[in-house]
């Protein structure tokens, strides 16, 4: 997505020289108009501030022997190679963090993607009700995680609505105590709080595929399920390319749901997602190190994911 | 499926069509109550006396009705005040994404400056930068390097401008015809007179689309405030419900009622503003916002 983007905007310099050129005098070092820098500046200020500094940052915690100290105090924080790496790695906590979202995006990714793709082809073709379906969907996503967290709360909780309505199906221990049903529910949470932005994704991708090919399909006796697979489908593969790496993101970076509905990452760690782990380790016992390690090794393992991803599902448009 | 949009060249499959808009119809309203009911369930939830949750206690039930959950809530952690902190938070990143962010968004559409595209590439890299490699930086940097925990500051600068809305203006002011910019700096008006009396309101219905998607992030944001802000006073009422979540409940006479009145205080705001707007919420606009 990002390369196919940056090519556009980096052809678009080699037109200015054709209506640029009474500007010639004015040099050519900072570009034709070098306001532009100056109003974007504060913006390129901002990215550097926040994000490339801080990540470069955290390499740098990563191989040090880094701890906590008083502002303006001196302190030795000498360099110690790939220890924080193996502190990180031989503690069983983290491998455990680790299995537990690769659980949830074993879950969640696929989900998100086949739910939020049939629910938009469906939502685009309809005609009454629409607005009102639309909102529907994408209120989960606007709400606030925290505030959606209690309600699941209620309903998962032992004698909840849901148990209620399962009656004698119910899980024993019931959903966010059981070791095996915690994580799997949490990613189902996680789906239908965020499925409204896929679905959104998809809706716009939607629109660009031609209306021809759903009419040549018909024209050649494809029925309704048939044109889905052989237009939908791949008319919005790239659309279906970004979805996969925003889900599996977002899925790498949870914190907020396991925090709450189980009560930090219970039972027995079952829960627990290596962001967890980071805040533990890195705020609570005091290890920004480690912590950072944890995230260096968790960025490398989604962008591992992100690649295979691409690899087989992005085709030959890239 | 396609017969729908032309009934009349495509009468044998009509009756197949009709099937397939009803069970179109049938998928898409259960999905539609799947993705509601929770949020009636907070509802009745938060004004029962004593929480009921069989299946009858999802219809209200007049006799077990009452505000008592949201006095109970409110003298557990002041929700006027968690209001007004989610409030400076959420208007912190407003600011800074409406002055710095339609400055950047008008400069990468309308100017040619050297490293315009490089910066376009950086807008659309940061917004999958992953928040778990900047977590422990951030904190080191803003928490205790600059002393900023506890501060305002610190809760919006990694938020101050939002690089989703940087490219969403891009798109908009990029739709714009040319000419007129043309013709008016031959007049001699000067690029901010021009952002700000032509560019802007040619734009407006962007900026709604702006102010909602830039709105939801810092109102809903857990993670970075709760690790910067301890002092309850400081808090945003996300911060400080989900600390009640998590410690105080269960010395409540009805925790469940007390937490999803919370729940209904934080939520309500943004659900509001959605419904409000939510035709300025279309899948063109922030489509565009993420893809470029």
């Amino acid at each position: 997505m990002t390369d196919t983007l940056t090519t556009r905007s980096a052809r678009a310099p080699l037109a200015a020289p054709a209506d640029g050129r009474k500007n010639h005098r004015r040099g050519r070092l900072l570009g034709k108009n070098p306001l532009g820098l100056l109003f974007s500046g504060p913006y390129l200020v901002f990215v550097l501030a926040v994000f490339a500094f801080p990540i470069g940052y955290s390499v740098y915690i990563a191989f040090h022997d880094f701890f906590f100290a008083a502002p303006g105090a001196q302190v030795d924080r000498p360099f110690v190679g790939f220890d924080n790496f193996v502190t990180a790695l031989t503690d069983p906590a983290v491998i455990r963090s680790f299995a537990n979202v690769g659980v949830f995006l074993l879950i969640n990714v696929p989900l998100t993607v086949v739910l939020s793709l049939v629910l938009a082809t469906a939502l685009n073709r309809i005609t009454r009700l629409r607005t009102f379906l639309r909102v529907s969907y994408y209120v989960p996503y606007v709400t606030a995680s925290v505030a959606v967290v209690a309600i699941w709360l209620f309903l998962f909780s032992g004698d909840g609505f849901v148990n209620q309505v399962l009656g004698p199906l119910a899980p024993d221990p019931s959903w966010l105590i059981n070791e095996q049903l915690a994580m799997p529910t949490i990613a189902i949470f996680v789906t239908w709080k965020q499925l409204g932005f896929y679905i959104l994704l998809y809706l716009a991708a939607l629109q660009a595929v031609p209306k021809e090919l759903y009419e040549s399909a018909s024209t050649d006796g494809a029925g309704a399920i048939r044109s889905f697979f052989s237009v939908t489908v791949p008319g919005v593969r790239s659309a279906t390319v970004l979805v996969l790496l925003v889900s599996t993101v977002t899925g790498a970076n949870l914190f907020t749901e396991p925090y709450l509905l189980t009560g930090g990452g219970g039972p027995n760690g079952a829960s627990a997602s290596p962001v967890l782990i980071m805040y533990q380790r890195g705020l609570q016992q005091g290890q920004p190190d480690v912590a950072a390690a944890i995230g260096i090794i968790l960025v490398i393992l989604v962008l591992i994911i992100a690649f295979i991803q691409n690899r087989f599902v992005g085709g030959d448009d890239r | 499926m396609t017969a729908v949009a032309r009934p009349r060249r495509q009468r044998p499959v009509s009756g197949v069509s009709r099937a397939g808009a009803i069970v179109r119809g049938i998928v898409l309203g259960l999905g539609a109550l799947l993705f509601l009911f929770p949020f009636y369930y907070m509802v009745i939830g938060s004004l029962q006396t004593t929480v009921d949750p069989s299946i009858a206690g999802a219809f209200p039930n007049p006799g077990n009705l009452t505000l008592d959950n949201y006095v109970a809530i409110n003298s557990r952690i002041n929700l006027l005040t968690g209001l007004v902190n989610s409030g400076i938070f959420t208007g912190g990143v407003l600011l800074g994404t409406f002055v710095f962010g339609l400055l950047a968004g008008y400069s990468l559409a309308m100017l040619q400056w050297r490293g315009r595209s490089a910066t376009f590439a950086l807008a659309l890299l940061v917004q999958v930068v992953p928040f778990q490699l900047l977590m422990i930086p951030l904190y080191v940097l803003i928490a205790r390097d600059f002393g900023l925990a506890d501060n305002y500051l610190g809760m919006i600068l990694p938020f101050f401008i939002n690089s989703t809305a940087v490219v969403i203006f891009r798109a908009y002011f990029l739709q714009l015809p040319k000419e007129l910019f043309e013709a008016a700096r031959i007049d001699g008006a000067s690029e901010l007179r021009l952002l700000w009396s032509v560019a802007i309101p040619l734009v407006r219905p962007a900026l709604v689309t702006v102010v909602l998607l830039t709105f939801i992030g810092p109102w809903n944001e857990f993670l970075w405030p709760f690790l910067v802000t301890k002092d309850a006073a400081l808090q945003p009422l996300a911060v400080s419900l989900a600390n009640y979540i998590t410690t105080v409940s269960a010395s409540a006479a009805n925790p469940f009622g007390a937490i999803l009145a919370g729940a209904l205080v934080l939520a309500a705001p943004v659900v509001v503003l959605f419904i409000v707007f939510q035709r300025y919420f279309t899948s063109t606009d922030i489509g565009s916002g993420v893809k470029g």
